[in-house]
């Protein structure tokens, strides 16, 4: 975290003309007002003035105010577009962050102190410590149904809930089965029903009782939540069809994981097809491991 | 007999400005009693059924209902939490516009069961089987559950909302014109429907129809109403056959015999 | 002799027409009568004279003006005139039958339902009733392939058959019958009078009008001539 003296301290070693982080520090105070709130209570949404940031809503406006008003001279910051570093948005965003900030970036998980995602968590497990910030498009887990906000509101506070079982149960009816595969519905500290943000659901385990802070930041629609460490995080289901995972058929066609969310890329117009690991860092770290071993 | 009504109302009076849209209503509802409340468009029958159901709140009066744990207790004294509660589990409402009262981009079975969710029902086949048993019940065909309510017919419409508010089985039924906007053949069957199922569920309820025909084939008692005051209440036949009320005389004579 | 299960005083009736210019039509003043155990009374009068209307009054379908009509009901004396609507209702459940000339017809239901009916309003189980209609409309010549179908379409008289047996099957201590034998033919007529001489025997007590003059002299143990303050013997 920043203050001011740090800031003037750091500053020749960003981009002049700019506060630090791009954001005034009147707004990351109110935003880190708002960020305080959430992780007190874990899950619940807390409206912020978002601001207009230099790029469309849509695009991480959300995740971005929320980075500003975290990040610290001393952070290490990852950026991920659905687990990849290399796309652009992320590199847009780690550039934009370099930029106003002049902090340390990295692709590796394991070295960083900020990520901030758009539809992943990493699959190198997270520790004390490190802080994922979230992308959200659209904060409220009920919007399907009910489109007042001021009833959605009034349903979080009573935790009148039965409409969220309702779309699981339509989907069973539909599908056979909850066919969600990404935002799917939690139950946060046992009290109120979250997004996960647009995540595959194989990532939702991983946010019960993760070791680091998890923040998600919606910029459009100005709410900011919060998961605090070793909070539970439960995945909505019906006793008779419990919450599952993704599952593919095959390993990772490039370092060979069995328990990574796999991409299917097309590679040819015959029907050729591979799968990869969607998290390009955790990847290459196993392919380097991999090649370390054959080597010796 | 029972003791005590499940419904005491006194005084409740609901004005909008200077409006006056119902005046000193006073009466007692009894467990499995069905009340009709009739009067002509205007007569304010709408806002004392939204008031009674807790959905607006009376300028003055009291309306008391006689909870499970606490017996009779100030509606609005409650607190919200608490009264939304009744509205899910322990009272019912049928609206007159099935729009108002359904998920209309929701599978008839996803609206039925709702209150089984909504108190915690977490197994999919019991919920599924016991909004079978209740479709089939309100007599729509079972194959349709995973239809969705804006391809059925307004009567079939009305016979998922009945299904809906009556599988939580609720004590106390709110019905407002239940069968406004249905051909009369359909009238007839889902009054002969709403007939048989507060029968035999012992639910009391309370009916706000400008139809005579509706509240002679269901109520027990009835109000007639108009400028928002009840001008006549007792023994529905009695009111029906024989009413002293200058009102309730043209109201009544003003059906066409067939 | 036993108290009476049914005594009218000083009854009054009159209609007052609001929607015609307020004009009144007085029915009867001072009606005075009373009804034991086992005893049927049968009301006699020109047309118009009010019976229908006395009769009406005393089931609390119309608005008596003023008088009592006491009723022994659950071991206490009740007076319909003024009661809650709730005591009038529990009184037509367990005390008071009545037997309109028509069937009211309840669309849909099964006949042997709707007979069934008002005994299993006073508790009987389900089965049991319906069994007991059963009997009662074999006794009433009712084919029995008509039993699970809804009145709608039945003929006249066996309308009223289906009518008499909803209203005899709960064994109400009090019994009104309005016309019941009206468009029957003889075999049928002979049964009724025979439900309603058990009846009395029972010690139900029954308060009637009878035009056919047969039904009336087999019946009937009192005349009630219906020109106010005459009581024929």
């Amino acid at each position: 975290m920043t203050s001011d003296e740090t800031t003037a301290a750091f500053g020749a070693e960003h981009v002049a003309g700019y506060n630090f982080a791009y954001l005034d520090e009147q707004t990351k105070r109110m935003i880190r007002r708002a960020i305080l709130k959430a992780i007190a209570i874990p899950g619940y949404q807390v409206p912020f003035g978002s601001r207009e940031m230099p790029l469309p809503y849509g695009w991480g406006t959300g995740g971005i105010q929320v980075t500003a008003s975290v990040i610290g001279p001393d952070d290490v910051l990852k950026v991920i577009d659905q687990g990849a570093d290399d796309t652009t948005n992320a590199v847009s965003i780690r550039a934009f962050f370099a930029k106003t900030t002049g902090v340390a970036t990295t692709e590796r998980t394991a070295e960083a102190t900020l990520i901030q995602t758009r539809h992943r968590i990493p699959e190198t497990p997270l520790r004390e410590g490190q802080v994922l910030i979230y992308q959200v498009p659209i904060p409220e887990p009920l919007r399907w149904l009910e489109p007042r906000e001021s009833e959605t509101r009034k349903m979080h506070a009573l935790a009148e809930y039965g409409v969220m079982q309702v779309s699981l149960y339509e989907d069973i009816a539909r599908y056979g089965r909850i066919a969600k595969a990404y935002n799917y519905p939690v139950r946060v500290h046992a009290r109120y029903i979250t997004s996960p943000s647009p995540i595959p659901k194989f990532d939702n385990p991983k946010m019960d009782r993760n070791p680091a802070i998890q923040l998600f930041g919606a910029g459009r629609e100005r709410r900011i939540y919060a998961i605090p460490p070793y909070t539970a995080v439960e995945s909505l289901d019906f006793d008779d069809y419990p919450f599952t995972v993704e599952q593919w058929p095959e390993s990772c066609a490039l370092c060979g994981a069995t328990d990574s969310f796999l991409d299917e890329i097309v590679t040819n117009d015959k029907g050729g097809r591979m799968f990869i690991c969607s998290d390009t860092d955790y990847c290459a770290g196993r392919r380097a491991e991999n090649g370390e071993e054959t080597a010796a | 007999m029972t003791e005590r009504p499940i419904l005491r109302v006194r005084g409740l009076t609901r004005l909008y400005g200077r409006t006056v849209a119902c005046r000193n209503v006073s009466f007692d509802l009894w467990p499995g009693e069905v009340l009709g409340v009739v009067g002509e468009s205007g007569a304010g029958k709408t806002t004392l059924l939204k008031c009674l159901s807790a959905q607006v709140e009376p300028t003055d009066g009291t309306i008391e209902y006689d909870t499970r744990a606490d017996g009779l207790v100030d509606v609005f004294a409650l607190s919200e939490p608490a009264r939304r509660m009744l509205l899910r589990t322990d009272w019912g409402i049928v609206h007159q516009n099935p729009r108002d009262g359904l998920h209309m981009g929701v599978s008839a079975g996803g609206n039925v069961g709702e209150r089984l969710m909504a108190v915690g029902a977490r197994h999919y086949g019991n919920i599924r089987s016991e909004v079978l048993d209740w479709l089939d019940r309100v007599e729509i065909d079972t194959g349709r559950i995973d239809d969705r309510p804006d391809t059925f017919s307004g009567g079939m419409q009305q016979r998922v909302q009945i299904a809906r508010n009556l599988i939580s089985r609720p004590r106390l039924l709110f019905l407002d014109e239940p069968t406004g906007g249905l051909d009369v053949s359909v009238q007839a069957r889902l009054l002969d429907l709403l007939r048989q199922l507060v029968a035999s569920t012992g639910v009391a309820a309370i009916v706000v129809t400008h139809d005579l025909g509706v509240v002679r084939l269901l109520a027990h008692r009835l109000m007639v109403m108009r400028g928002g005051e009840v001008v006549e209440h007792g023994l529905t036949d009695q009111v029906l056959d024989d009413p002293q009320h200058a009102y309730s005389q043209l109201l009544v004579s003003s059906i066409l015999q067939v | 002799m036993r108290n009476p299960v049914l005594e009218i005083h000083d009854l009054a009736k009159t209609f007052r027409l609001h929607v015609q210019g307020g004009i009144e039509i007085p029915v009867f003043d001072g009606i005075d009568l009373a009804l034991h155990p086992g005893e049927c009374l049968a009301l006699v009068g020109a047309s118009g004279a009010g019976k229908s209307t006395l009769m009406r009054s005393i089931y609390a379908n119309y608005h008596a003006n003023g008088g009592r009509i006491l009723v022994q009901h659950r071991g206490t004396v009740v007076d319909m005139v003024g009661a809650e609507p709730r005591t009038i209702l529990d009184i037509r459940r367990r005390t008071m039958g009545y037997v309109s000339q028509f069937l009211r017809v309840v669309p849909r239901v099964a006949t042997e339902e709707i007979v069934a009916e008002p005994l299993r309003m006073t508790g009987v189980e389900a089965a049991a009733a319906t069994d007991r209609a059963r009997a009662l409309l074999a006794r009433l010549a009712i084919p029995e392939r008509l039993w699970s179908l809804a009145p709608a379409t039945f003929s006249g008289g066996e309308q009223q058959r289906v009518n008499i047996a909803r209203g005899f099957i709960a064994g109400y201590p009090i019994l009104l019958l309005d016309e019941p034998t009206a468009s029957l033919d003889a075999a049928n007529r002979r049964i009724v009078i025979e439900l309603i001489l058990e009846a009395k025997a029972r010690g139900t007590a029954v308060i009637g009008i009878f035009h056919d003059r047969e039904v009336r002299d087999a019946i009937a143990d009192r005349l009630f001539d219906l020109k106010p303050g005459e009581l024929a013997a």
